[in-house]
């Protein structure tokens, strides 16, 4: 493009009407490409960044490939096909939307509900704001250390203040949802509160002349909050499930950390699609297949992502189309 | 071609061939500068070890003898975190360290590619190690890839105050003749044990039956062409049964696997009377049993010697210093600077010479009630005869078959369903 642009305004003389209609050329031009040239940094990255490492793992995911050893010879969609035949494949699946709802449907329905009560007036306000986000700051691994200890089977703090009430005693470690709700726990505890402070940042947007008016008519705080609070977040809880969704169906570090092993229990109780990749690519050495996991999940990622998409869209009917 | 893209070219090679020559001759500088010992040149070398091997006296010390090397100690906290990192980089083909410690547990795996690290073989170091220690080490073309740091020689380890409580004799040389050298007498002084007392025999089935795998030769592979015959090798089947028999129906296990909060948190609570130690465990449970007194140590292992664990030091082919690198190795790995690791953190050495060293015999514990630990090791160390055959396939398998023994503990399957699952989780390796 430099050259083209160099060109005529060197040396050669131009008719003053050519050269005005090349300006206007040229500027007909950074209107409509400028704008893409802005942006391209991100696309840029992303390419690099993104989507090389997509169609690359896509690359692998038809070749046997061991992590040391390289490339071996192609295999079409054996790796696919091997994959889906493993139970342990089914049952990361079912592990991992399991504890995916287990921990995204309370931390949404919990931060909305922190956010409001953060949104009224409240003394001593950041305090309190700030204090939600503590969890965030907190190393995840740390977190699940801790965790870990109140979940102990025989010696874990829960249990035994569970026992005083007569409950369990719960074998975390051993039975599959008793292990999916400690998980869930230190997924919930690490991310209530980040949620719950995008929910607030939103909410102070809301004009004040409609909670006004909902109250002069009459209305209750529940009624106002139904009615017009989470209507108007409709746009942020939009954001929120979407990427709770996708971290959800990530999630390793928690899991990970939940017993000395980290492959996600004897049984896998609590094994997660991330997990059973990790362990296929780097226990067992098989990129190949490990590869082919990786783009499973991508594919269950982004259908879940387009079902929560779906099913927020209608939250509610006024917040309006757009 | 024309003329003047041809002098091009020739300029283009006789710069090329300068500058070969001239890194050739500076390599052949540094190679000359280290087996001297005296060279001048600057060299940095770089060690990553895991966990504790005791070293940091002795990188100082090798630095004071050597003043041209400077040696960067990078140190992972786990041995785990350290495989994975040795593989990752393995595998990307640039950035391990010119010295990699590795375990004995993923060494297998690493045998297939053997010839990514460098032959350590001489004449100094023939005959420095145990037999099996070497032996496990050398590819089946004979190169030595490893030179043996520490090793764990395993004994029995076990809580006198609940000895003296059942009735059974507390003194080690005693408790060592009613435990015998046979599994059978050791599952029967636990049944013995059992019926005077509330607590456990052992820690868990799983940490047991590592015991008795490690004195098999054959058990998942096939010497000869690795084929995995874990699931129909009667002799694996054999060991399954008897550990389950001894630890769920005789009921001598705690449970407990091994590093888990709970068994960390069983040595303040009299979770168990015995488990089977190698030296470096001793380390694990006086950090665990704070305060606990009774903790002694027997010397004696069921089915004759054994061994868990203990590591190597291997310089791979990446590697710009090799000669300094196995210099270093082979300094680090001698018996007198092991003794001193021993001494330090407890890594027993895996040296032929340093076993019958009187500095090692003079070691005592006195978390243990001042048991003679350097002897009674060392004296385990030499009982070890049988060199387990492990293929690139032992580490995953091995796991399947914790795995199976953890089910079978914590009863979320019977031992014939847990078995079946293994033999489903071993052909999915494929």
């Amino acid at each position: 493009m430099t050259a083209t642009t160099a060109r005529p305004t060197e040396g050669r003389t131009v008719p003053a009407g050519e050269r005005s209609a090349f300006r206007k050329a040229l500027s007909r031009w950074d209107a409509r490409v400028s704008p893409y040239l802005y942006v391209s940094p991100f696309f840029v990255l992303f390419a690099i960044v993104g989507l090389f490492p997509l169609l690359y793992t896509a690359y692998v995911s038809v070749h046997e490939w061991n992590l040391i050893g390289g490339k071996g010879e192609f295999v079409g969609l054996e790796n696919f096909t091997t994959v889906l035949q493993q139970e342990y494949f089914w049952r990361a699946l079912r592990n991992t939307l399991s504890i995916f709802l287990l921990s995204s449907v309370p931390q949404v329905v919990f931060a909305l509900l922190i956010a409001a009560a953060l949104d009224t007036g409240l003394r001593a306000r950041t305090f309190w704001r700030m204090g939600v986000l503590l969890p965030y700051v907190i190393a995840p691994v740390a977190v699940a250390l801790i965790f870990n200890d109140l979940f102990g089977d025989r010696y874990g703090l829960l249990n035994e203040v569970l026992g005083w009430v007569g409950l369990g005693p719960f074998r975390w470690h051993v039975d599959v949802l008793p292990s999916h709700l400690a998980i869930a726990t230190m997924v919930n505890f690490r991310w209530t509160g980040y949620n719950a402070l995008i929910f607030l940042a939103a909410m102070q947007a809301i004009p004040r002349d409609y909670y006004e008016a909902a109250l002069i008519d009459g209305a209750g705080r529940v009624r106002t909050f139904l009615s017009i609070t989470v209507p108007l977040l409709r746009n942020t809880i939009l954001f929120v499930v979407i990427t709770s969704t996708i971290g959800g169906l990530q999630i390793f570090d928690e899991p990970r950390m939940f017993d000395q092993y980290g492959l996600g229990g004897a049984d896998r109780q609590w094994q997660t699609l991330t997990i059973y990749l990790w362990n296929v690519g780097w226990g067992q050495h098989n990129f190949g297949r490990a590869a082919a996991v990786a783009w499973l999940l991508f594919l269950v990622i982004v259908l879940i992502g387009l079902l929560n998409f779906a099913l927020t869209r209608r939250i509610s009917s006024t917040g309006g189309k757009r | 071609m024309t003329r003047a893209k041809r002098m091009h070219a020739l300029a283009a090679v006789t710069a090329v061939s300068v500058v070969v020559t001239l890194s050739a001759c500076a390599s052949d500088d540094s190679a000359s500068g280290s087996t001297s010992g005296s060279g001048n040149e600057k060299v940095e070398l770089t060690l990553a070890t895991f966990n504790q091997f005791g070293y940091d006296d002795l990188i100082t010390e090798y630095q004071k003898l050597h003043p041209n090397i400077t040696i960067k100690h990078k140190k992972a906290a786990t041995s785990n975190e350290a495989r994975d990192n040795l593989n990752t980089r393995l595998a990307a083909g640039s950035g391990l360290s010119d010295i990699e410690a590795i375990e004995v547990d993923w060494l297998p795996e690493l045998m297939q590619y053997s010839s990514k690290f460098n032959d350590l073989g001489s004449a100094e170091v023939k005959d420095r190690w145990l037999d099996w220690k070497a032996a496990a080490a050398t590819d089946q073309k004979g190169r030595l890839i490893g030179y043996g740091t520490d090793s764990g020689p395993e004994a029995i380890c076990y809580r006198s105050d609940l000895f003296k409580k059942a009735g059974l004799p507390t003194d080690r040389e005693k408790v060592a003749a009613l435990l015998g050298d046979s599994w059978d007498s050791y599952f029967a002084a636990g049944k013995k044990f059992k019926a005077a007392s509330k607590v456990p025999w052992f820690d868990s089935i799983g940490a047991t039956y590592q015991g008795m795998v490690n004195q098999v030769e054959t058990t998942y592979e096939n010497k000869g062409d690795n084929a995995v015959i874990a699931t129909t090798n009667p002799e694996v089947r054999r060991l399954y049964d008897t550990v389950v028999k001894a630890g769920i129906d005789d009921g001598l296990s705690a449970h407990l696997q091994q590093w888990s909060d709970d068994w960390v948190a069983s040595f303040q609570k009299d979770g168990f009377a015995t488990m089977l130690c190698p030296g470096w465990m001793l380390g694990v449970i006086e950090g665990n049993a704070k305060g606990v007194k009774g903790w002694d140590v027997a010397n004696t292992f069921p089915g004759g010697g054994g061994n868990w664990g203990g590591s190597y030091l291997t310089v791979p082919t990446q590697s710009k210093h090799p000669k300094e690198a196995e210099a270093l190795a082979a300094w680090l790995t001698a018996p007198e600077q092991q003794i001193k690791a021993f001494k330090a953190v407890g890594a027993f050495p895996s040296q032929q010479a340093a076993l019958t060293s009187p500095e090692l015999a003079s070691v005592k514990n006195p978390f243990f009630a001042d048991a003679p630990t350097g002897t009674i090791f060392a004296e385990r160390a030499k009982a070890v005869t049988v060199t387990p055959y492990k293929g690139p396939k032992y580490f995953p398998v091995n796991d399947a078959m914790q795995q199976a023994l953890t089910r079978v503990e914590d009863k979320s399957m019977t031992p014939e369903k847990s078995w079946e699952r293994f033999v489903a989780d071993v052909k999915a390796l494929g």
